[in-house]
């Protein structure tokens, strides 16, 4: 488990590094996705090892967004405020969002005439 | 009563107590959710929030004293990013058949999503580095706090609408999606990463495992394209 921690803070790091250096805009975890990726491309031995530790992670994933979550109490004064206009922004935006990449990835899937996946 | 108080005060000092108190929080909340036969308005992370914002609230303690144990778990959303290669890798063949629905819904989903948060609180009257706060909110959190504060936002604020948009998504998107008769779950899945990223996806896996997958990628892919459009939207604003 360790051994697989190593490996995934060692991606997040090169990510950051290289984040810091050349892609300021691309967040240094999401870099360290993408070589993750490149990586298990050249060796599939490296995704098949580091497995346990990836998926147990991802089936709490909930949990990891407790904390920022909990930031809301250093934000009442603003909510009193602006509370209702930004929570309609953020159901209408969501709503909306889902229902145009839902149909549009239905659209272009027909058009290439590849039919749903059941 | 008084010796309680002071031994809390001096538990609340250290990071112990934050970070027990928060993975109870989440156990608590899982347990709620899980006896609710996951039904989508018992929210786990929405649970824990709330008795943690309670538990604060009635102890007079301050965000930035829980955070110092809370940070811990909030550390690891950086591995979990990472690890969604693993998913990824895993439906590699199933993704690449799917790649140009994917990419149009990834590019329709994540401009509506940034672009309606932006209009419809701007015609709401909010302004300023709130209404900046607002244009990343569909991206992961910690993707979505770093473009905030790139472009002129309040990263805390963004990092909470991130979780509201997410626990909102997992909120409506099953009974919404079932109501339209959607039934491929590529696409339920994939529209829940993009507009909801990772309680999004935490809900779909719990749902399918086909959406599950899907729903990764979309949170990965507008993980990627938000860093790099929420900029350029601002310029062109």
């Amino acid at each position: 488990m360790i051994l697989h921690l190593a490996i995934l803070l060692t991606f997040q790091l090169i990510g950051e590094g290289l984040s810091r250096v050349f892609l300021p805009t691309l967040p240094g975890p999401v870099i360290g996705l993408v070589l993750a990726l490149l990586a298990f491309v050249a060796a599939p031995r490296l995704a098949e090892t580091i497995r346990p530790t990836a998926t147990g992670i991802l089936a709490n994933l909930s949990l990891l967004f407790v904390p920022a979550g909990v930031g809301v109490v250093s934000h009442w004064r603003l909510l009193a405020s602006d509370g209702p206009a930004l929570v309609i922004a953020l159901v209408g935006s969501t709503v909306l969002a889902l229902l145009v990449g839902a149909f549009v990835f239905l659209g272009v899937a027909r058009l290439l005439g590849q039919g749903p996946e059941r | 009563m008084s010796e309680v108080w002071e031994l809390w005060t001096y538990l609340g000092e250290g990071p112990l107590l934050w970070l027990t108190l928060t993975l109870l929080a989440y156990l608590a909340g899982d347990w709620v959710s899980r006896h609710f036969g996951r039904a989508p308005w018992a929210n786990p992370v929405l649970i824990a929030v709330v008795i943690l914002a309670v538990v604060l609230a009635v102890t007079r303690t301050d965000y930035a004293t829980y955070f110092e144990g809370a940070q811990f778990v909030h550390f690891l959303l950086g591995p979990a990013t990472v690890s969604l290669a693993v998913p990824l890798f895993a439906n590699l063949a199933r993704l690449k058949s799917a790649l140009l629905p994917m990419l149009a819904a990834l590019v329709a989903g994540s401009v509506t999503a940034a672009l309606s948060a932006y209009g419809i609180g701007w015609a709401l009257g909010v302004e300023g580095q709130t209404l900046l706060s607002l244009l990343p909110k569909s991206a992961t959190a910690p993707v979505a706090m770093g473009v905030s504060e790139a472009i002129g936002g309040a990263p805390s604020l963004t990092a909470v609408l991130v979780i509201l948009t997410g626990i909102i998504g997992a909120l409506v998107v099953t009974p919404m999606f079932n109501a339209l008769r959607i039934r491929d779950w590529r696409a339920r899945g994939f529209a829940t990463g993009v507009a909801a990223h990772g309680i999004g996806t935490a809900r779909a896996l719990h749902v399918n495992e086909t959406a599950g997958a899907f729903a990764g990628v979309g949170m990965g892919l507008n993980a990627i394209l938000t860093s790099i459009l929420a900029p350029l939207i601002v310029a062109l604003l």
